[in-house]
Formats: structure tokens, sequence, C-alpha cells
């Protein structure tokens, strides 16, 4: 049974992929609960099926993926028994949109993009003529856009990448939707820009009450504008907890291996942390934890039997064997066992 | 300090202008910097002020309009005899940021590693060219028998790996490295940021680390610059420039790199940057000063002491 309070609800999701007559297995029985008005990031590496989650939930999925079994409740449908085109137009874009992550390429370079703003507003909002017109320039200003009325006549090249993502989120908002994805909506963009996006999002999401998830591989970004963070590796979520939770406190050894990663950790003169290895195979079966094989640490158990998920908290979950009593007890690595006083002592 | 280094780039009052005689539009204006032998020299901005094109004019793709380039007391900039030519070509090498779109997809690896041989060691034999290939893959990590296959069969990665063992391939003294990074998952970028660091190390190359994100050219670089609207707003040694960042860009370029901490992340100040607040004016030109040792900055003689006063 779908959750009550979450307007959007995986319940062991699989999603296969036949690739030459082989079968990849990209989800492998994930179940996560998205609750209404949070802000949710979903963090891993490319090829962690992270995006492929999320596209499954709007019917995006590639001609040779399929949801093989589970469930995605929204709204008290079941929208993974959604098969045709005409069902799954009820949902994309008027329930839940998406903002992709390359503005150059997601926006029609032959449009204005005032009329790409105003299609989705003929669609979605019921409106016609000069009222439509109007709803178009209010939602390029609600995004930070000035001189909407000259913006409008303009083409894509004529933005630079920050404005073009705007655009691109005022056509997503304009679908008037309760849920945003965002899918590496900055990864394209300079850092002082993607922090004004962020920003953007961050209003947008409280001015419109939306749910947003967030995708990303990149954990620092997201620090800013998370609720809840759900790590993903190999196909399954390996750790989801609150913000402070995951980065104050992570328990996954993959979780410490992201956050080592990040450069902005890095020490001078030293080698950065790096994850060795490359991720499993998902055309063969991933037997016990799929990151056992890269971890350093690993426990003998990690490779024979798939750990269940612990609590750590009520909010606060991780699937790893360290977490059982039985196991011995692993500090995660010195580099991030104090991100919250290094954070404030970094510079200014 | 500076006595001891030896020099090895010396740009001079640079300018590249695009556009047309009768709107021209100045990419790079005046800007001046050394880089040293041996060291990490990191050139930071958002997309639109010039450090690309800084890069491809030190190589010689994009002509200058004025001032020079000097490397290793040579003029390169502008018209050059034949030996020069050539010797900019096999030295100075450059990465580029796309290992997706910087590889050509219809070529094997091996094709791809040794066209620059090709190019300009001709008297290589089949044996040797092959041997030079699977030395670079090696040097980068990659497997020799990676020769035979084509760009597509690789994660990105691997694919940046590539691009770096074309370059080294050459037998370069200096590396021109345009956003190696950038895309790149995280965890990846750790890998050739090492490889590049380990590299360096090895064979006492000298690197141009062009990038947008400040957190991640503080790691490598010895001394950053930063550019905005094609002219240098501050330069100093990477640490200097962390603690005592003087231009109100360079401190809200600070200000925009994400931590991963949580708390700090949501009490931070975002500094937006507005060039406006100069004021520059004739009588009121910008200059650029050496405030301590190796620590230039532009302004005013009045913000200059409003600087000095920072320090």
């Amino acid at each position: 049974m779908p959750n009550k309070d979450a307007i959007l609800s995986f319940e062991d999701l699989e999603i296969h992929f036949t690739l030459r007559g082989q079968i990849l297995r990209a989800i492998r029985g994930v179940s996560l609960d998205v609750a209404r008005g949070e802000a949710l990031a979903i963090v891993g590496e490319s090829g962690s099926g992270k995006s492929v989650f999320t596209k499954s939930a709007m019917g995006l999925l590639d001609a040779n993926g399929s949801i093989a079994g589970g469930h995605i409740w929204y709204d008290g449908k079941d929208l993974a028994a959604y098969r045709t085109e005409k069902e799954w137009l009820t949902i994309r874009g008027k329930e839940i949109a998406m903002v992709m992550q390359d503005p150059m390429t997601s926006l029609n370079p032959l449009k204005t993009v005032g009329d790409q703003i105003l299609e989705a507003v003929l669609l979605h909002q019921g409106l016609r003529g000069e009222a439509a017109r109007q709803a178009v320039l209010e939602a390029l200003a609600a995004v930070g856009i000035d001189d909407a009325p000259r913006r409008y006549r303009q083409y894509p090249h004529e933005f630079s990448g920050g404005m073009r993502q705007r655009v691109v989120i005022a056509i997503a908002v304009a679908c008037r939707p309760k849920i945003l994805i965002c899918d590496e909506p900055t990864t394209a963009l300079d850092v002082t820009i993607q922090a004004q996006i962020l920003d953007l999002i961050k209003q947008l999401q409280k001015k419109l009450d939306l749910t947003t998830i967030y995708i990303t591989h990149d954990l620092g970004v997201v620090a800013n504008v998370a609720d809840r963070i759900a790590v993903m590796y190999a196909g399954d979520i390996v750790e989801v907890g609150r913000c402070e939770e995951v980065f104050y406190d992570p328990k996954h050894p993959y979780t410490w291996a992201l956050l080592s990663s990040l450069p902005q950790l890095g020490v001078k003169g030293q080698e950065l942390y790096s994850i060795k290895g490359t991720p499993p195979n998902l055309f063969q079966e991933v037997k016990g934890d799929a990151f056992a094989p890269r971890n350093p640490r690993a426990l003998n158990i990690d490779f024979v039997e798939r750990p269940p998920f612990f609590e750590v908290s009520p909010t606060h979950k991780a699937r790893t064997w360290l977490l059982d009593p039985r196991a011995p007890k692993v500090e995660p690595p010195e580099l991030i066992r104090h991100l919250r006083q290094q954070g404030g002592s970094r510079h200014v | 300090m500076s006595d001891t280094r030896e020099t090895l780039l010396e740009v001079r009052d640079l300018q590249v202008t695009f556009g047309s005689r009768r709107h021209p539009f100045p990419a790079v204006d005046g800007v001046s910097f050394d880089i040293y032998k041996g060291e990490t020299f990191g050139l930071v901005g958002e997309s639109g002020s010039g450090k690309t094109t800084i890069g491809r004019a030190i190589i010689r793709v994009n002509p200058v309009s004025g001032g020079t380039v000097r490397y290793q007391g040579e003029i390169i900039s502008g018209k050059v005899s034949r030996e020069v030519d050539r010797k900019v070509i096999q030295e100075i090498q450059m990465i580029f940021q796309d290992p997706m779109a910087s590889l050509n997809e219809r070529a094997k690896v091996d094709y791809i590693v040794s066209e620059g041989l090709t190019a300009t060691a001709g008297h290589l034999s089949e044996g040797e060219r092959k041997a030079r290939v699977e030395q670079a893959l090696s040097d980068v990590g990659l497997l020799p028998e990676f020769a035979s296959r084509f760009p597509h069969e690789f994660s990105g990665g691997q694919r940046q790996r590539i691009g770096i063992a074309r370059a080294l391939i050459m037998q370069p003294k200096f590396i021109i490295a345009d956003e190696p990074i950038s895309a790149l998952d995280v965890s990846i970028r750790a890998q050739v940021l090492n490889l590049m660091a380990k590299l360096q190390k090895e064979r006492g190359l000298t690197y141009l680390f062009i990038a947008h994100d400040l957190s991640v050219v503080r790691f490598i670089s010895d001394r950053i610059a930063v550019i905005h609207k094609g002219k240098l707003m501050e330069l100093a040694e990477s640490e200097q420039l962390f603690a005592h960042p003087l231009h109100p860009y360079t401190r809200s370029l600070l200000s925009a790199i994400p931590m991963p901490d949580p708390v700090w992340e949501r009490n931070k100040q975002l500094l937006v940057y507005d060039p406006a607040q100069h004021h520059y004016s004739e009588s009121n030109p910008p200059l650029w000063k050496e405030l301590e040792p190796g620590h230039f900055v532009r302004g005013s003689e009045e913000e200059l002491d409003i600087y000095r006063k920072m320090l």
C-alpha cells in the first residue's frame, strides 16, 4: 500500500533494459517515499541509475527499458501500470515536470523563447490570446529575466547558459506541476550562476508549493538545497537521511567515499581521495553489497549477502552490514569526520 | 623569491579581438602574467571571461591583436619562423574540457593518440610509433590493448585519460588544460587531478589550468589569476588568494563555492559582483598593482588604498 504522507512513492521498483539480448538490471528493487513539499536529492555516480529511476515516474524510459516489477504510487494511481502515451500525458508536465541538465539541448533553437513557454501555458493553464501572453511575461519575470517583452521575442542562442536554464525552469513551472524533477540542473553552469539557479529553484519551490527532486553527482551542490538525501549506487539506494544526517553522520562506506572525493576537501600536495575500481556490471547478478569490491574495508559478509536497511534514526537508514550489532566498529575516514567545523573555517 | 624561478611563459599586454573591424569585441584586453617552470598556474573566470581564449592565443589557435607571448624567451605570438611554430606545436599541448567532443569518434585510440606524432615526427617507424602509443597509454593508467578500440567504448574518465595521453605523447614541456574535469563526475575528477599531479611531479611539466571553479583550482594550483570580461582582476599564490581575497569579484567567486556542510550553506551569504561599483573614469583609471610580493590586484588608487588596509 502506498504511504499516505508521500506525494510520490516508489515501492520495490525494478527497471530492466534489454541490450543485445541481455538483461541489464538498472534499478534493483528500490523503495523510496517522497514527502509532499520536501526537497529530496538523489546522489550517485553516472551509471548509478539515478536518472533512470526518476524518469520512470514520467514515462520517459528508453524504448528498450521497462518496469519489470514494483509500483510507483502517485495520487492513488500506480504509474508503473501505465503503458500508453495518452495515460502518461495526464502526468507528464501537468503533475510532474522536469528540468534537464543542458539548457542548450533542451530548448528548441528555431523557436523564440516566448513561444516555447507559451506552448506550456496553452497546454496546461488553459489560457488564450493576450491572457496567455501575459502569463508568459509573468513566467519570465518570475524566473528573474529582466525586460521580459524584449526577451519574449529572442531565440535561445541570444541567451547565456544561466539565462537559458532560467527559461527551461520557466517552461517547467508554467505547466503548474506538483513535482519538479531537476536532473543535474547546474552541471553545465558556472559556479556563480549555479548558486543563483539553485536559489531560484528554492524560491519557486516555496512560492508554488512544489515538491522538488534533485538529481546530481555532486554532494557539494546539494548541501544548500536538499531537505533529504538518498545516495544511490548500482541501481540501489544505499543510504537515505536528512541532509544533516548524511553529511555529518554518514553510515555507508559509499557515502564516505563520495564525500571524501570532493575537491573542496583536498589538501594541497597530497593525493585527492578517489574511489578505486569501477561500478559493478549490472548485466550480471550483484552479490552482497554492490560496493564491496571497491571498499577496501569491506567485511566478509559484504560479498555474500545483500545487507538490509538498518535504521540509524527514524529518518535515517543505510544498507550496510557495518550497522549490524555484530559488526566490528569501523570509523568513517578522518577527512570527513568534521565537515561541520571545516565548512566554517574554510574561508572568509 | 620570484628571482629564483625560471619564467617559462611570459604574456605581456595580450589583446585578442573578435568581431568585425566596425564592431570589434575585445575578448582579452591587456592581460599580463608570467608562468614559471614546473608550476601550475590557475586561470579562473566564468564563461565568456576570455580564459579559454587566452589559452588558445598562447597555443597560436587564436591570432593575437596586440601584445606578446614569449615562450622560453622567444616571441611565439604573431608571425613567427617555421622552427618556432614547430617548437610550439611540439612543446605546448592542450587537454580539452569535454572528452566526448574532443576525440574523433571514427578513429581508433591508436590513431587519436599518435596523430600528433605523424604530423611532427614523420621519421618514426610503425613499430616505434606503436611502442610510443602503448607507453603513453600506460603512463595515464590505461591498458595498451585499448589502442585498438574506439572512443565510445570508454567511460568519461577513461576518455579524458586518452586526451591526456594524446598530449603526453608529444613529450611537451607545457600543457594547457582547459576545464579538464568540468564534464566529469566528482569521483572521477579526483582520479584525473591525481594523475595530472603525478605526471607533473615525474616529468617537471608546467600547467596552465583553466577552470571556472575556484575550489578545484585551489587544490592543484601554485598561483591563481582571476579573470573577468577579458581583464585580470587579481593574481596571487593560491593560499594567499584564499586567505586575503581583495577584489570584490574574487570574493564573489569564493562565496559561490558550494561546501559539503548544510549548516554553513544555509547561512551563507552569496556575494554578487557588480562592475558598476568601481566608478572608473578618465581621471580615476584602474591600475594593475602588486600590493604584496606576488599579489597583484586591479583597482583605482582609492580602491588600492582600501585593499592595502585589508591585507
